[in-house]
């Protein structure tokens, strides 16, 4: 069915799709009996509950597919087997995820296929008993609904080269895809892995035949997946545990590069492959590629030195604390662990022969780790910002020893002005950047939020910068950016400009930037990329990076030009005669319990745990992926789960202390639509209060589809039917400010990025929160309403609350009405920017429109009539209005 | 032969509404349901639907027939409960090949009588194949969360009895319908491939699945995309949702579920959710602008209706899915 991707997929309750990004998985392995004693006793005992919580265990602990095996002499296997699926899926937590029906025997392979309702695996089929078996098993199994995984075992053996293991999965391969019809992306082949290190020779070539096949299974057989068991590879080294996750981690490591993509692996017998003794692993790598004829006998003599130490366990995690002293500090930089960094950078300080040497030697050293495993994808974005913190902990001690020596200041890679612009306050990522950057020994001068363009260049010449980088997450920035741009350009500056913020894009500043300005302009998506960005920019011979991201936006912006020229437009009269129809006949209005302006003060945040939405809070972090999935995921999950722990414990503080002051205000009125696209409100004894502009989709439709505008949610007032709406702001920003203030002068980014991100997260659970009120009790619309949360993210209410300055109302200009509406400044302290921005910056303002019919849409590009008609309406300039509604114009 | 897969590509097909619905209006007795030749009959027999193709064959008739009039391209069987362990319930495990066999030829001789009278529009025979009475990834008793009052190979067993009778009666088109657990509808489609296979057939099979509630789940507990993987191990004609849910409230998962199928789809939603006497009064006009809205978002290749619908909620459906354009199939990325 599915042509171009055909990607292995598999369920429990839920879905698992193996795509290439999906990188490993998992197969959780402890409910077997051949290999887990503890599993064996649990069942032979009939304990089933405890047999559960290992199940369980292992989904917690990130397992993907579980694998089960009942193949013990003494065990009734089918009995088993069938009793422990028919158990664990009545588990919902558990039954989430597939199966994977591990035996030899057939027949309880075929009863476990008989109970479980979603897609398992199979382990294994073979043509071990000869291809009339193999075909009758591999039909079944494509009848029961299942995948399979198939050993490289013939009518002759198992596979112990390269030539058979290729021999044997390519006939198994032609047989089940043109004599079965098996669907290639369900076949995962299993060829062998095999001890190395046994001391004979025929098993010099054990691993890297495995590698070498597992690449060439993954060339030659289409779609076809690679697996298998991890630790049989270190079988030699019972006992030396040390050894055995060395061998371990470093053959996964290795087979992943050749293409092996599911596997099962106990994570607690696997070290991770970065922090495996540089020494121990050349002794390994060699004997996995057979690289020596002595590499057996040297990883012997190494196992030797190691036998009987013991792995880090809680008592000993201190032991990195007798290391020598740069170890400990690069450690402590690597890991993010500032309680030792003081008498660490004292004991440098006392070694060295002047304090600046400490930054520049012992402090830099550690921090060139922390790039390189951050720019190699071994680290992730909060694991920097807590290295950060604890590298500025250090440069703070030393500080007042540098000055008192006046021994001259700290060599920089280069110096770098970083900025939000003028009429915008957010600066999250803004900071995240300036950290990173900060970590890779760039001076920074952070100029904060709302800087005017001239103390942006005034500073730029004074203080002689290398790299000018502006941000902004609002959509009046891309102007205020351009504008820049073209000031430095007049001021004749020569300094490359970098841009980055969330609604800044490569080719808005392909477009509308870099024309303006003679020196470079790059765009950066995510922090990760700045640090590559501006080393290119700083090298000596940049030439020709700069001659290449100059080529590239020239083409990119011609190519872009190309494009938008294709789109058909209405004019506005037919947009408008193609609206959004709501049968006003028949449709239900709900008049508000109480109309008129509310303020809601001293709220109690604690109530807005449950609606906050997680997964944009890991994304400011350069996390991606859903909540709560993200906590396990393969790659991130970790950090993910540290940065969560994290959040949580500044979370409480904040709850408990009353560390933030939450303040909401809203207005429900009487309102009608009037001349198509704007919207009267009136109070309750038929005064106009004021007027909503609302913009009309204008790109031409597909047959049956409206373009809408926001007033079309609202009874037009020809009609005589009273219609209703209402307008919002919430903050939960004060206090954020200061908070952040106290961080940063205990040199704690790390804990000043987390508070404005948590606060930001907390101004959108808190709308989520009044919406609801909103509808169930202050309009009452939707009394009955009993979401989950998951459902409120996913919106699946009734009615919408647009904000203006996102896609259904880009109009910014639409905030300064809600204001006078509500008097928002006078009643609850939020003011506006010159950009209208809102200040605090977690702050979330829009309108509510409970008809259920409304739903959120994106306006999309608009032509010049519209904005003629517009500008009329709002009693300004056309020029003002194209300055306003410039990222919505089409050319 | 006419091809249904052909007719799916030129048009949306429409699918019957509800036959319980329509038979509640004919009032019939427990005399009436028993006939002549169930006079005797030791058990009760008023409520066994199916029964009635044997003992009432001129209403099944006129039901079908009010559904083609009304502008349905698709019929399905009077057989929602034709297995042994449905008709369990009644002592009828004997009869159920006949009662299948007998549908089957009652609505695939209606079928051809409107297909004779207007070529152009050929009328086919669904062959519905019910869950059953009983669940086989769930247990019944919460104390014995291991035991299962069924189990796959009696569900295979039963299945296959009434589908080797409905494909001998006629049928088109088999569908597996109103599946609350994945296991039960595994255990249907093993039945068909072992019938295909051992008669050198290959009858189109049509899959439609149910989600109880808000939470977006079937019964057994699985979401829309692990359902879609479940099920899609042999080809299907299409994949869908029925009943439990209104057109409104269905919309949603079957968006989801047309995001990434490359099956045609199907909805036969009820009309509406059931008011607080237990009846559905979604109007057909009500229902109709409902299922516009699939139309106009594409989702749909098969539309039909469940509990609460009558050939008047179809005439609307049929009126207003003529106009558009049946969901383009296109490959999931």
């Amino acid at each position: 069915m599915n042509k171009e991707h055909k990607y292995l997929t598999l369920s429990g309750l839920e879905p698992l799709v193996v795509t290439p990004e999906s990188n490993f998985i998992n197969i959780g392995e402890r409910t077997n009996v051949t290999g887990s004693r503890k599993f064996l006793r649990l069942i032979k005992e009939e304990n089933y509950n405890e047999a559960i919580d290992v199940a369980r265990d292992q989904v917690d602990g990130g397992a993907q597919i579980l694998d089960v095996n009942m193949d013990e002499g003494m065990l009734d296997g089918k009995y088993a087997m069938t009793t422990f699926l028919n158990l664990i899926a009545s588990e919902p937590d558990i039954a989430r995820i597939p199966i994977m029906i591990d035996s030899s025997k057939w027949d309880i392979i075929e009863a476990g296929l008989k109970v479980v309702q979603g897609k398992s695996v199979v382990n294994s089929i073979s043509l071990k008993e000869g291809q009339k078996e193999f075909v009758r098993q591999a039909k079944l199994v494509k009848r029961y609904g299942a995948a399979v995984i198939v050993m490289a075992f013939d009518e002759k053996g198992q596979a112990d080269t390269y030539e058979r293991r290729i021999e044997i999965c390519e006939r198994s391969y032609k047989i089940l895809v043109d004599i079965v019809r098996f669907s290639p992306q369900d076949i995962i082949f299993d060829p062998n892995i095999f001890p190395v290190a046994t001391g004979m020779d025929e098993h010099r070539l054990n691993a890297l035949d495995f590698f070498k096949a597992t690449k060439w299974i993954r060339k030659n057989l289409p779609y076809a997946n690679v697996s298998g068991g991890v630790s049989n590879v270190s079988f030699s080294f019972r006992g030396n545990n040390i050894v055995r996750e060395a061998i371990n981690a470093a053959f996964l490591y290795h087979a992943i590069q050749h293409g092996m993509n599911l596997g099962i692996v106990n994570p607690t017998m696997l070290e991770v492959y970065d922090e495996i003794d540089k020494d121990l692993l050349n002794c390994v790598e060699d004997v996995l590629f057979d690289k020596r004829d002595d590499a057996t006998e040297r990883l012997l003599d190494f196992a030797e030195t190691v036998k009987g130490q013991k792995r880090e366990t809680t008592e000993q995690i201190l032991e990195w604390r007798n290391n020598p002293l740069q170890d400990r500090i690069t450690h402590a930089l690597v890991k993010g662990i500032d309680a030792f960094i003081i008498e660490d950078v004292e004991e440098a300080r006392l070694a060295s022969e002047k304090p600046i040497a400490v930054i520049e030697g012992h402090l830099m050293i550690g921090m060139n780790v922390v790039g390189d495993l951050f720019g190699s994808g071994k680290m992730f974005l909060p694991q920097v910002v807590k290295s950060a913190r604890v590298m500025k902990k250090a440069v703070a001690y030393l500080q007042p020893f540098i000055e008192a020596e006046k021994d001259g200041k700290q060599q920089f890679a280069g110096k770098i002005l970083m900025a939000t612009v003028k009429g915008d306050v957010h600066d999250i990522g803004k900071n995240i950047v300036s950290v990173v950057l900060g970590c890779n020994n760039y001076d920074i001068v952070d100029l904060g939020v709302m800087v005017p363009p001239e103390k942006i260049i005034e500073t730029a010449i004074k203080e002689n910068v290398d790299i000018i980088g502006l941000s902004g997450l609002i959509t009046p920035s891309l102007d205020e950016m351009a504008f820049v741009s073209k000031e430095m350009e007049r001021k004749n500056l020569n300094i490359p400009l970098i841009i980055g913020g969330a609604t800044t894009s490569r080719a808005h500043s392909a477009v509308k930037i870099a024309p303006n300005y003679s020196n470079s302009v790059v765009h950066i998506n995510d922090a990760s990329r700045a640090v590559t960005v501006v080393g290119s920019l700083l090298q000596k011979n940049n030439k020709l990076f700069k001659t290449q991201i100059r080529d590239e936006y020239d083409k990119f912006r011609e190519q872009f030009l190309k494009r938008t020229r294709k789109k058909e437009f209405l004019s506005i009269e037919d947009a408008r005669k193609n609206k959004f129809s709501i049968n006003w006949q028949t449709t239900e209005i709900v008049k508000p319990q109480q109309l008129g302006v509310q303020v809601i003060e001293n709220f109690d945040i604690k109530k807005l745990e449950d609606f906050i939405d997680w997964a944009p809070f890991f994304r400011s972090w350069d996390l991606h992926g859903k909540y709560p999935e993200i906590l396990n995921d393969n790659i991130v999950g970790e950090q993910a789960k540290e940065l969560f722990d994290d959040a949580q414990l500044l979370l409480k503080r904040v709850f408990d202390e009353k560390l933030l002051n939450a303040k909401a205000i809203f207005g429900l009125f009487a309102a009608n639509t009037i001349n198509h696209d704007d919207i009267e409100v009136n109070d309750d004894t038929g005064n106009t209060l004021d007027t909503f502009l609302s913009l009309r989709q204008q790109s031409k439709k597909s047959e049956g589809k409206p373009n809408i505008a926001l007033a079309d949610f609202i009874a037009p007032k020809e009609l005589g039917k009273q219609d209703y709406m209402g307008c919002f702001c919430v903050t939960t920003g004060f206090g954020t400010q200061e908070l952040a203030k106290q961080f940063e002068d205990n040199h704690d980014d790390y804990n000043a990025i987390m508070i404005k991100a948590l606060a930001d997260r907390l101004a959108e659970a808190y709308a989520e929160y009044l919406h609801k009120k909103v509808r169930t009790k202050y309009w009452g619309y939707s009394k009955n309403e009993n979401l989950t949360n998951d459902e409120l993210i996913k919106e699946n209410y009734k009615g919408i609350r647009p904000a203006p300055g996102y896609p259904a109302c880009p109009d910014h200009l639409e905030k300064t009405t809600i204001w006078n509406l509500l008097d928002i400044e006078k009643n609850i302290g939020v003011k506006l920017t010159a950009s209208l921005a809102m200040w605090p910056a977690a702050s979330v303002s829009g309108y509510y429109f409970g008809n259920q019919e409304a739903r959120y849409f994106g306006l999309g590009k608009i032509k010049d009539d519209q904005l003629e008609d517009y500008a009329n309406r709002r009693n300004i300039s056309i020029d003002k209005a194209r300055k306003w509604l410039n990222p919505n114009l089409a050319e | 032969m006419i091809n249904i897969n052909n007719e799916l590509k030129e048009k949306i097909l429409v699918l019957d509404g509800a036959m319980g619905t329509m038979l509640q209006e004919y009032n019939f007795s427990e005399e009436d349901f028993r006939g002549e030749r169930f006079k005797d009959y030791p058990s009760s027999l008023k409520g066994n639907n199916d029964l009635l193709s044997l003992t009432q064959p001129k209403a099944i008739a006129e039901v079908h027939a009010k559904y083609f009039e009304a502008g349905a391209d698709i019929v399905e069987t009077n057989t929602f409960s034709g297995t042994t362990i449905a008709m369990a319930d009644y002592n009828m495990e004997e009869l159920v090949y006949e009662l299948n066999f007998e549908s089957a030829r009652i609505a695939k001789e209606v079928a051809d009588k409107f297909t004779k009278a207007n070529p152009e529009k050929p009328r086919f025979v669904a062959g519905s194949i019910g869950p059953t009475n009983k669940t086989a990834s769930l247990s019944p008793d919460v104390n014995r969360p291991e035991y299962r009052a069924i189990t796959f190979d009696e569900l295979r067993i039963a299945y296959k009895q009434q589908i080797e009778a409905l494909i001998d009666g006629g049928v088109d088109v088999l569908l597996v319908e109103t599946i609350f657990d994945t296991l039960n509808a595994k255990a249907a489609l093993f039945a068909i491939e072992e019938v295909k296979e051992e008669r050198e057939i290959d009858t189109p099979v049509m899959v439609s699945g149910t989600i109880t509630d808000a939470s977006g789940r079937t019964l057994s507990g699985q979401t829309v995309e692990a359902f879609l993987t479940s099920i899609s191990h042999i080809p299907l004609l299409s994949v869908g949702f029925n009943c439990a849910l209104g057109a409104e409230q269905l919309k949603p998962y079957l968006q989801r579920l047309s995001d990434i199928t490359g099956f045609h789809t199907s909805a036969h939603p009820n009309a509406g959710l059931p008011n607080a006497f237990g009846e559905y009064d979604q109007t057909p006009n009500q229902m109709q602008a409902l299922i516009k809205d699939y139309l106009q978002d594409g989702l749909i290749n098969i539309i039909g209706g469940c509990c609460g619908t009558s050939p008047v909620h179809i005439k609307a459906i049929a009126e207003v899915a003529q106009n558009y354009k049946p969901r383009a199939i296109v490959i999931p990325a």
